[in-house]
Parts: C-alpha cells; sequence; structure tokens
C-alpha cells in the first residue's frame, strides 16, 4: 500500500503503478499521479517546511499553485536541483530526491524555531525599525545578517544541462484553464472551425471536477466528461490542448506567455525532450476561465502542520484517494466546505464537527449533515489550535463569547469563500469591480479583446458557468471571422449551490496583539501585524503590503491578499473597494529562468563575430580582446614576451619596418546615388561636393546638439558613389542615424545606403615598406607616391582579386588599407602576411594600433570624447565647414554651452617622470594641496607607454585645455600625486613627413 | 509585446521587428542655422511626454526598414493609426489630445484617508 492513509477504492490513481521517492533522505512509496504532497499526506507526513521569519513548523495547505508553505527542493542529480518548488503541484516520479527547506539542522528539530520564542520582536517593519542605528552596524553586522536570513532555499551552483524550448503560436481563441468553464467555451469556439488552444496548468484536465465528483455533464462523470472533452478536442484538427501549462503573464495586444513542462514529472526524460517550453502566443481573442481560489480562515494558530484548505481535502481523497486525517473537523464561513465533510464521512473518516461563524447556514448542506450525524456548530469560531508537528486538537467558542471547548482533531479543514483569479484579467490591465453581495473583486472594465467566464468571473452555478462559457466561445470564435459549426449544447447537475463567504480575520483572530492569526503564512504575516501597519500611518494597501511583506512571497498572496486587504478596511474604517487592491503582475505563478532565457545562453546569448582572418589570426598566437560583439586580435605575443613587451616590438616595427592590421571591423556603408555628396555634406560637418573621385578625407559627424557622434575616411570611388567608413562600435547606429534623415528630412534627396561593413575585409599595411610589401600583388593600380598620395582610393586587383584600395593612416606611417571581398580576406592576408614577414614586418594587433594612433595624435571616438565633446573641444576645428548653410549639428554648435569659454578640451598630457604611465580615467586638478574635496578639471582619456617616444603619453579633456599649454597639472591617485605637463597632441612627426614618405 | 501595423508591409508584426523613435510631426527648421536659441530649444529638447494620444515614430528595422507614424494612446497602448512618413496627422474620431496637466501624487489620490 503506497501510503497507510491510502482508502481503497477511492480517488482515480492505479494501485499498481508505484513510484519510489525520498523526502528529506527517507524513501517513500507513491502511486503514478501523485503530487509529493499528495504521496507524503498518503504516508501520513504533514510537516512539511518552516516558515521563512519564525521557523514556525508548516503543512501542506492546499492542493495547487497557490500553496503558501509546502516549498521543496526537487532533484534528479546535483545539477537537475530546483529549490522553491510547490509540492502540491510537482508530480512524483521515479527516483525523485525532494527535500525541506528553510530548517536547520533538520525539519523537527530547527535552531531557527528559537525566532517564534522572540516573535514579539519581529513585529511588521522590523527590519526597518531594528537596524536603523548605529549607522556603522549595518556593514559588518545587519546586513550579513539579513542577506543570510533572507531567500528560501539554494539555487544549484552548477551550469544546468537541461534545455529549453520556445514556440511562437497565433491562433483565433486562446483559453486558459480548462475546468469546466474552459472546455465548454473551447468545444464552442472550436465548432465553429476557428484555430483554438486550450491550455491548463494541471497534468489533466478537469479543474474543480477534481475534487467535486457530484458533478455529472450529460450524465456522465464530470472528470470522465472532461477527459473526453479534451481527448475530442485535441483529435481536431484546428485545436491544440496543452496541459501542465500555465499561462504565466498576459501582455499587450493578446500576448500571452505560457510555460508547459515537458519532462519535470518523467522519470527517465529523453535526452532530446525540453525540459519546458516558452509559448508565446499571440490570441485574436482570449477567454479567461481560471477559476477561483479557496481562502483560509484566519485564527489564532491557523498554521500547523494538519490544517488545511477544504477543497485541498477534498482533492486529495476524490482525486488521489488520500484521507488528510482520521478525524477531521471543518472550520467554515461557506457552504463549500460542507462537502468535504460529506466526502470524508462517506470514506469512512469520522468528522469531529463543522464549527460555521455563521448563524444561518445554506439550508441544503445543513441538512445533509444532520442527515449524516454530524455536529454543526453554527454561530461558532475556532480560536485557538494545539500540537506542535500536527495539529492535535481545537479549541472553539460561542460568537461573543462564552465556554471554551477543545475537540481532539488530527486535521482541520477551513474555508473562508473563494477568491476569483483575476490575475489575467488584471495583468490584462482590465480594472476590476467590488461586488459588495459576494465579497469577490471581479472583471470590470476590459482593456483587451478577452472575456472571463466561470468562477473567475464571479459566476456561481454550474449549469450558468456552462452557458455563460458556450456562449463567449462561440461569439469569440465568431469575432475572428470563424461561421461554421453547429451550436453546441450541455447539459450539467451537481449536488449543491454554494452561498456565503468571508473575508478578513475571523472571531478567533483576536483584537489582542500577541495572537497569531496567520493571513501570510509564506511570509508569516499575521492580522496584528496589518493592525500595526495601518496604527502607524500606512494608509495605502500598496504600503502596507510593502510594510508587513504580505503577499510578497513566491505565492504572491493567492491566499492572503484579500484578507489583508479586508482587515486593512475595517481598521481604517473604510470599505473595501476604497482601499483598493495591490497590482496583479505576471508570472502567476514562478516561472524557471531557464524557460525565459530560453536558447539565448553562452554563444547564443551574446554571438561572437569574427573577421575573415580570425583563423589565421588564432594560428599566429594572437590574443583576442572583445570590441562590441567583435573578437579583434589584441597583441602577437612570441614566446615569454609579456603583454607589454609584444606591444612595445609591434609599435617599433611598424615605424621603423612595417606591420600588418586587420581592419576588418570597421564599420562600411556605400553611399550612391545622384545626390549622394550633397547627403553627407548634411551628415558630416566637411564639404564633400569638394572631393574628388578617387581621393579621400577624415569626416566628422554630429548629433543635432552639436556633439562628436561618429568619425571615419571618406572615400569618392566614383561622382554619384562613397565609401564611408566608421568606427568599429558605431557602425549600425551610424547607418540608423543616416537612414532617419534621409527617410524623414531629407526624403528629396535621391542616395541609396547599404551597410558593407562584412562584406570587405580590410587589411592595413603600415610603415616604411608598406609600399614594397604590397607593390608586387596589385594589378592595375599605381601605387607611385605620386601617382597614388597619402588619402587616396583606387579600385584594381589584388592577388588576382577586386580590390577598393586606401592610401591612407591610422598609424601616422605611409601606409594602405586593402579591401578585397570577404571571402578573399585570409588568402590575400596570407599572400601579404608572407611578403610582409620576409621583408621583417609584424602582424600588430588593437593595442599597438591604439598606441600608434595616440603617439600621431589621432583620437578614438567614444574613447577620447563621451558624448559631451565638440569638434572644437577635440582639436578638430578644421574639419568644420564654415561655407556650408546647413548640416546635422549646425545649429547646435551654436549652442549658449557650446560656445562658452573653459570647456574641457582635449589636450596631450606627458608625465613629468617619463617612466610612469597614467590611468584612463584619473582625474585632474589644478592644484594638489587644496583642501578636499578638490576641484577636477579635467579627466584621462587615453594613456599608454610609448616605446617609439621613450615615455608615456596621454590624451585628457581639461578645462580650457588649449590655453593651457605648457602648464603643470597634478593627477591625484591614491597612493602618490602625479605631475603631468599638457602638451600638443601629436608626439611623435608633428610635420607629417612620415605619411607622405 | 505590442503588434504593430506597417504601413508600407501593410501588416500587423510583433513588437520585436521595430524600433521607437520618438515624437512624430516635429519637423527640421529647413533655416536651422539661423533659428534663435529659444526656437532651437522647443525644435530639439522640449516633448509633451502626453497622458493619452501620442503620434510618434518607429522603424520597421528588422523588415521594411522604413520609418513611419503611428498615433497610440500611451495609457492603454492602443493603437489607433499608423501611417507613412510625411503624411499629415490622421484624425482619430472620439480622441483627443490629452490636456490635462496634474501629476497623481499620494494626497491627490489617497489624500482623504485618516
Amino acid at each position: 500500500m503506497s501510503g497507510a492513509n491510502r482508502i481503497a477504492g477511492q480517488g482515480r490513481l492505479t494501485p499498481a503503478r508505484t513510484a519510489r521517492f525520498s523526502f528529506d533522505g527517507k524513501s517513500y512509496e507513491a502511486l503514478e499521479g501523485d503530487t509529493v504532497a499528495s504521496a507524503l499526506i498518503a504516508n501520513g507526513v504533514h510537516l512539511v517546511g518552516r516558515s521563512f521569519k519564525y521557523h514556525r513548523p508548516r503543512g501542506i495547505v492546499s492542493a495547487g499553485p497557490e500553496e503558501p508553505n509546502a516549498l521543496i527542493d526537487v532533484a534528479r542529480d546535483a545539477a537537475r536541483r530546483q529549490p522553491n518548488v510547490r509540492a502540491t503541484v510537482q508530480e512524483v516520479f521515479d527516483g525523485m530526491k525532494a527535500t525541506s527547506q528553510n530548517r536547520w539542522p533538520s525539519l523537527s528539530f530547527d535552531v531557527g524555531g528559537f525566532n517564534n520564542l522572540l516573535s514579539p520582536f519581529f513585529a511588521a517593519g522590523f527590519y526597518y525599525k531594528t537596524f536603523m542605528w548605529p549607522k556603522a552596524a549595518w556593514e559588518k553586522v545587519y546586513e550579513p545578517f539579513i542577506r543570510r536570513a533572507a531567500g528560501l532555499g539554494t539555487a544549484p551552483t552548477e551550469d544546468d544541462p537541461d534545455h529549453y524550448a520556445n514556440r511562437y503560436a497565433t491562433c483565433d481563441v486562446l483559453v486558459v484553464g480548462a475546468g469546466v468553464a474552459g472546455l465548454s467555451a473551447a468545444l464552442s469556439a472550436a465548432a465553429t472551425g476557428a484555430r483554438v488552444i486550450l491550455c491548463d496548468e494541471q497534468p489533466e484536465v478537469g479543474g474543480a471536477l477534481h475534487y467535486d465528483r457530484s458533478v455529472t455533464v450529460d450524465g456522465k462523470d464530470g472528470f470522465a466528461w472532461a477527459q473526453a472533452a479534451a481527448a475530442g478536442l485535441a483529435a481536431m484538427e484546428n485545436v491544440t490542448v496543452l496541459t501542465r501549462t500555465t499561462a504565466f503573464g498576459y501582455y499587450n495586444h493578446n500576448f500571452v506567455g505560457l510555460v508547459e513542462r515537458v519532462t519535470d514529472h518523467v522519470a527517465r526524460p529523453d535526452k532530446k525532450a525540453p525540459r519546458e517550453r516558452l509559448w508565446q502566443v499571440r490570441a485574436k481573442r482570449v477567454i479567461l476561465a481560471t477559476g477561483a481560489i479557496e481562502r483560509h480562515m484566519v485564527f489564532g494558530n491557523n498554521d500547523r502542520p494538519g490544517i488545511m484548505l477544504a477543497s485541498a481535502a477534498r482533492t486529495y481523497l476524490n482525486h488521489f484517494g488520500v484521507a488528510v486525517g482520521k478525524k477531521v473537523a471543518v472550520y467554515t464561513a461557506n457552504d463549500s466546505a460542507y462537502e468535504a465533510a460529506f466526502d470524508l464521512k462517506r470514506a469512512g473518516v469520522q468528522i469531529a464537527a463543522i464549527v460555521d461563524s455563521r448563524a444561518k447556514p445554506g439550508d441544503a448542506v445543513l441538512n445533509e449533515a444532520r442527515s449524516h450525524g454530524i455536529e454543526v456548530l453554527t454561530g461558532h469560531s475556532v480560536i485557538d489550535t494545539k500540537g506542535h508537528r500536527r495539529v492535535s486538537s481545537i479549541v472553539v467558542c460561542r460568537n461573543g463569547g462564552g465556554g471554551k471547548r477543545t475537540i481532539a482533531v488530527d486535521a482541520l479543514l477551513t474555508s473562508a469563500g473563494w477568491t476569483p483569479s483575476v490575475h489575467l484579467f488584471s495583468q490584462s490591465r482590465g480594472k476590476v469591480a467590488y461586488n459588495a453581495e459576494t465579497g469577490q473583486f471581479l472583471p470590470g472594465t476590459y482593456a483587451q479583446d478577452c472575456l472571463s467566464i466561470g468562477a473567475c468571473n464571479g459566476t456561481g452555478s454550474l449549469q450558468a458557468t456552462i452557458e455563460e462559457a458556450l456562449a463567449a466561445g462561440e461569439l469569440m470564435a465568431r469575432a475572428t471571422g470563424n461561421e461554421g459549426g453547429a451550436k453546441v449544447q450541455l447539459q450539467a447537475e451537481n449536488a449543491f449551490e454554494w452561498t456565503g463567504g468571508m473575508a478578513g480575520a475571523a472571531e478567533g483572530a483576536g483584537a489582542d496583539t500577541n495572537v497569531k492569526a496567520f493571513i501570510d503564512f509564506q511570509n508569516d504575516v499575521c492580522a496584528k501585524d496589518i493592525r500595526l501597519a495601518v496604527r502607524e500611518g500606512m494608509h495605502s494597501i500598496e504600503h502596507i503590503k510593502r510594510f508587513t511583506t504580505n503577499g510578497m512571497a513566491t505565492d504572491q498572496g493567492k491566499l492572503s491578499n484579500l484578507h489583508g486587504l479586508a482587515i486593512a478596511a475595517e481598521t481604517l474604517g473604510r470599505e473595501i473597494p476604497k482601499v483598493g487592491l495591490t497590482t496583479f503582475r505576471a508570472p502567476y505563478t514562478p516561472v524557471t529562468f531557464g524557460t525565459i532565457i530560453n536558447h539565448s545562453r553562452g554563444d547564443l546569448f551574446d554571438p561572437a563575430r569574427k573577421t575573415p582572418m580570425h583563423a589565421w589570426e588564432e594560428a599566429h598566437g594572437a590574443i583576442f580582446e572583445d570590441v562590441g560583439n567583435w573578437k579583434r586580435a589584441w597583441y602577437y605575443p612570441r614566446a615569454g614576451e609579456t603583454m607589454h613587451e609584444a606591444v612595445d616590438r609591434e609599435c617599433k616595427t611598424v615605424r621603423e619596418v612595417a606591420g600588418v592590421f586587420d581592419a576588418s571591423t570597421l564599420g562600411k556603408i556605400e553611399v550612391v546615388g545622384p545626390d549622394a555628396a550633397e547627403f553627407l555634406n548634411l551628415m558630416y560637418t566637411n564639404a564633400w561636393d569638394t572631393l574628388k573621385p578617387g581621393r579621400c578625407r577624415y569626416g566628422i559627424m554630429l548629433r543635432e546638439d552639436g556633439f562628436v557622434y561618429d568619425d571615419g575616411v571618406v572615400g569618392r570611388i566614383a561622382e554619384d558613389r562613397f565609401h564611408v567608413t566608421t568606427t568599429t562600435g558605431g557602425a549600425p547606429r551610424v547607418m540608423n542615424h543616416m537612414e532617419d534623415y534621409l527617410q524623414t528630412e531629407f526624403p528629396h534627396l535621391k542616395v541609396w545606403l547599404t551597410s558593407t561593413t562584412e562584406q570587405w575585409a580590410v587589411i592595413a599595411v603600415q610603415g616604411p615598406k608598406a609600399r614594397e610589401i604590397i607593390a608586387p600583388l596589385v594589378e592595375g593600380i599605381d601605387v607611385s607616391n605620386e601617382a597614388f598620395p597619402h588619402m587616396s582610393v583606387r579600385e584594381g586587383r589584388i592577388c588576382g582579386v577586386p580590390t577598393r584600395l586606401f592610401r591612407m593612416s591610422f598609424t601616422g606611417e605611409a601606409g594602405y588599407e586593402v579591401n578585397v571581398p570577404a571571402d578573399y580576406g585570409q588568402a590575400v592576408w596570407e599572400a601579404i602576411w608572407a611578403r610582409a614577414e620576409a621583408l621583417g614586418a609584424c602582424a600588430y594587433g588593437t593595442e599597438a594600433m591604439h598606441v600608434l594612433r595616440a603617439e600621431k595624435g589621432y583620437i578614438i571616438v567614444g574613447q577620447d570624447t563621451d558624448g559631451t565633446v565638440t569638434p572644437f573641444d577635440a582639436g578638430l576645428a578644421w574639419a568644420v565647414s564654415k561655407k556650408k548653410s546647413d548640416f546635422v549639428g549646425i545649429r547646435g554648435l551654436k549652442r549658449p554651452d557650446l560656445v562658452k569659454e573653459g570647456r574641457k578640451q582635449l589636450v596631450g598630457l606627458k608625465t613629468k617622470d617619463p617612466k610612469v604611465v597614467l590611468e584612463e580615467g584619473a582625474q585632474i586638478v589644478a592644484d594638489p594641496n587644496q583642501p578636499m574635496p578638490m576641484k577636477m578639471i579635467g579627466h584621462v582619456t587615453s594613456a599608454y607607454w610609448s616605446e617609439n617616444c621613450g615615455q608615456s603619453i596621454a590624451f585628457a579633456l581639461v578645462e580650457g585645455g588649449q590655453t593651457r599649454m605648457g602648464q603643470t597639472l597634478y593627477v591625484p591617485m591614491p597612493d602618490r600625486t602625479i605631475a603631468v605637463e599638457v602638451t600638443d597632441m601629436v608626439f611623435i612627426d608633428k610635420e607629417g613627413v612620415r605619411l607622405n614618405g | 509585446m505590442l503588434l504593430i501595423h506597417c504601413p508600407y508591409c501593410e501588416e500587423e508584426r510583433s513588437e520585436l521587428e521595430f524600433r521607437h523613435g520618438g515624437d512624430a510631426h516635429i519637423a527640421r527648421p529647413t533655416n536651422i542655422a539661423d533659428i534663435s536659441d529659444e526656437e532651437f530649444e522647443a525644435f530639439f529638447f522640449l516633448r509633451d511626454n502626453p497622458k493619452g494620444l501620442i503620434f510618434e515614430r518607429w522603424r520597421h528595422v528588422h523588415g521594411c526598414g522604413r520609418f513611419f507614424n503611428a498615433a497610440r494612446d500611451t495609457v492603454s497602448d492602443k493603437f489607433f493609426a499608423s501611417y507613412k512618413a510625411g503624411e499629415p496627422k490622421p484624425d482619430i474620431p472620439g480622441v483627443s489630445p490629452a490636456t490635462e496637466k496634474t501629476v497623481e501624487t499620494y494626497e491627490a489620490t489617497e489624500g482623504t484617508a485618516k
């Protein structure tokens, strides 16, 4: 027998199909289809966890996703382990290892339970008040303590070995929830031919039919009807039925997120199957049939193991065949709980009493109780309970006072009424409305194309639910243009119509300040805490929530929110709707990070971009750096070389012989059309109409506000064709910027823009021997200095393939940039490299490139500029045309702040001690002896050791920098102050002789 | 995730394919070099951030690449219309531009609580 509390002949599981699992190291037998909760109760285990704050022993409260207490850690192996799983929804599989949480050293003896004795000190708002002083204690004492105590469960440290799938889907009608309402709506929608997706979070459809055994539909047992209806729907071509699938978020424009749990219930999952599948569904119409959640009663010590929701006890009995106790009492304000007593009584369980806080329960249930011989105490309350690891007795008292009576029990079922699950409706930005008659918040004003039906819409009776659902299904399907099909009709019956319900504290919650009448089990929030919050001045429900943490746990207040609200309203002396609900936010239940991240892990999260020469660089020992998504060769160390030795060697070799550099990552845009020059005139500060075909020019691009946005060399290939280069990181945004102006401000210009960044491989050959290296490889271009001067571009062939050959330099040496179609990049590189190597040249990386350009005073946009630098600040006034009447930024440049004296300007810095290299980002002061805080007048933007200059060099943005030439400034560092001299930015070959060589 | 109608593709496509481009119908002055500081401030810096109807630019960046304009409710995110760049603001029947200037504060909404 799979557990002593399993009752033969009860439930829907098959006794022969067993599975073994362990809980806290002890092995138990379960039946296939059991949840961990049902299997534990079957084996007599009610104590499953400790509460978060007081570490009180806690048991299973519910049989569904609303479970606040039974949070467990579920593992297949060390990496496949998940904390905070609700035992009430996790299906048992053979070999599962489950463990309890938030206890040490063991569940039954927990040191943290000491907190329960200290609870007078742990009132609501405790953290805010207690940890205020002394201030110095925060960092060393309070925060580490809170961090250690905070959080439930522990995450696995291993990488998640499972994979997760993602699917986009569209449909005419999405039906969320496959209880009686959802199934009926799906049937009538599907009959029209509409494309329908029906999802339900449980392994089997049926919703409330799991516990309500009295229902028949069209004469069939309700649960059996539901399975048959779902099977019929699944067989239809236009219908997708998803079980174990939770609709967790309702977003804009009928976009609903579903998570399908594919293998979490399987003992040996297919390795190819994803663990979970994310469905991103765009539905033309949505039908919400999300049901209602039963609330517990709020009274003193209502949290002992063995105290649970009445409907949960029915689920355990009627679906799993498990009795939650041998002597059970019911405490209710609502008719529905009576049926739990009837079902248990019929199964042979002793019912100690039904305690009803109402003076007048519904006649039907009252008469039925009497016919079963069950004692009903109307107008009574349970005011206290006893028992340590399980409830052992309850104390009952007539409302308004009188004698107390103690009744021995081993389980207590409670029901304060039903809370419609309006979570998804509310997430859709629909506004809820309070129904004073039923005490329920119900869908009021809809914001999207959806409808709520059944219990989540406050619809009470079974037949009314079915009729509402059938009508909604048809209405929504027809609204999407589906005209086919016959009308669906269903006839249903059940035993009782329910009345009653209450929210807030029952009599037993007491007005006093030490009764622990829990409203939020997971966060240990009691009725008294809400009252305290109001007394201390919290009047908004959002403040009360945050002060008490009510509803802030992983269950997001599914049981507690309405109770908290009712108590707040009573204490404030206002009506419930005047106090208002807190906001419902996605997800409805916790969603794993794996599902949300999905395929975006590792290389797919941040794809690496590699140049056509990447493999060669790798083979030649390059160390790479990340530049955006690009992998760029940083430097090429030889055996035994440090980075600095390698960079020094590369820098020297380029100036003395030559170097070869992979510049393929440069952004490239082909600007073509009769108005191309006019367009570039508007996009750059420079004049382009004067540029002759075959020549190049360095261009500055501004934003409209006048600040430098990008820069690069532009070559004019023909009258109507420009080859524009951008910074490596700026390529996409420059393209967007150009497209924006072309389409929306200058649409009259006939220009076509094409991104060609990845179409060209670019090999920079720089240095005195650059021409000697490439000359024999080039065909059809005269590369002599006279025919092909600095800042020229020619089309021809190199190594037999087409090239755009640029004579240009980012080093200050004579140099070329060989553009070839990307597929030829590595072959041409290897041919160039063969000659370069023979002539004593080297390959150099981005670090040497940075040093070489700094030696020559060339800036890097984004390193030496930061979005607040004008071309004038950057010493590039020569590049701003004074003749043009318009370019983007022309007006911005004249803004008062941009023409003011004393702006930060780019200058060079030399350290007084030439060996000291500054730190990039270091602040600069004029007087190092001034009192702190010192006035900072600028910062270092670039700083390197220059082997070619034999000293350290730097650029800095300094207030009024261009007027400070020769001044001594200071860079205070934690351990010393470094004196620097302000210089111009060109440290080598100021006359530019080498460029033209 | 929004569902956005591209007036060039003549299709509703997922927000993933689009990029928002700020307020629409703010024309760059043709004599921009000559405008006053105040005119430049109004053109470049000042925006209304209305609660309710807004006309805004979108680009179908991962689709046709075109910029277009749309009328949207900033509260409900409902789109009233989308139209090609250069076309005039459409009339949105029954919806007038937001004029409300009040700010929602605790005092304004909950201030009567005692």
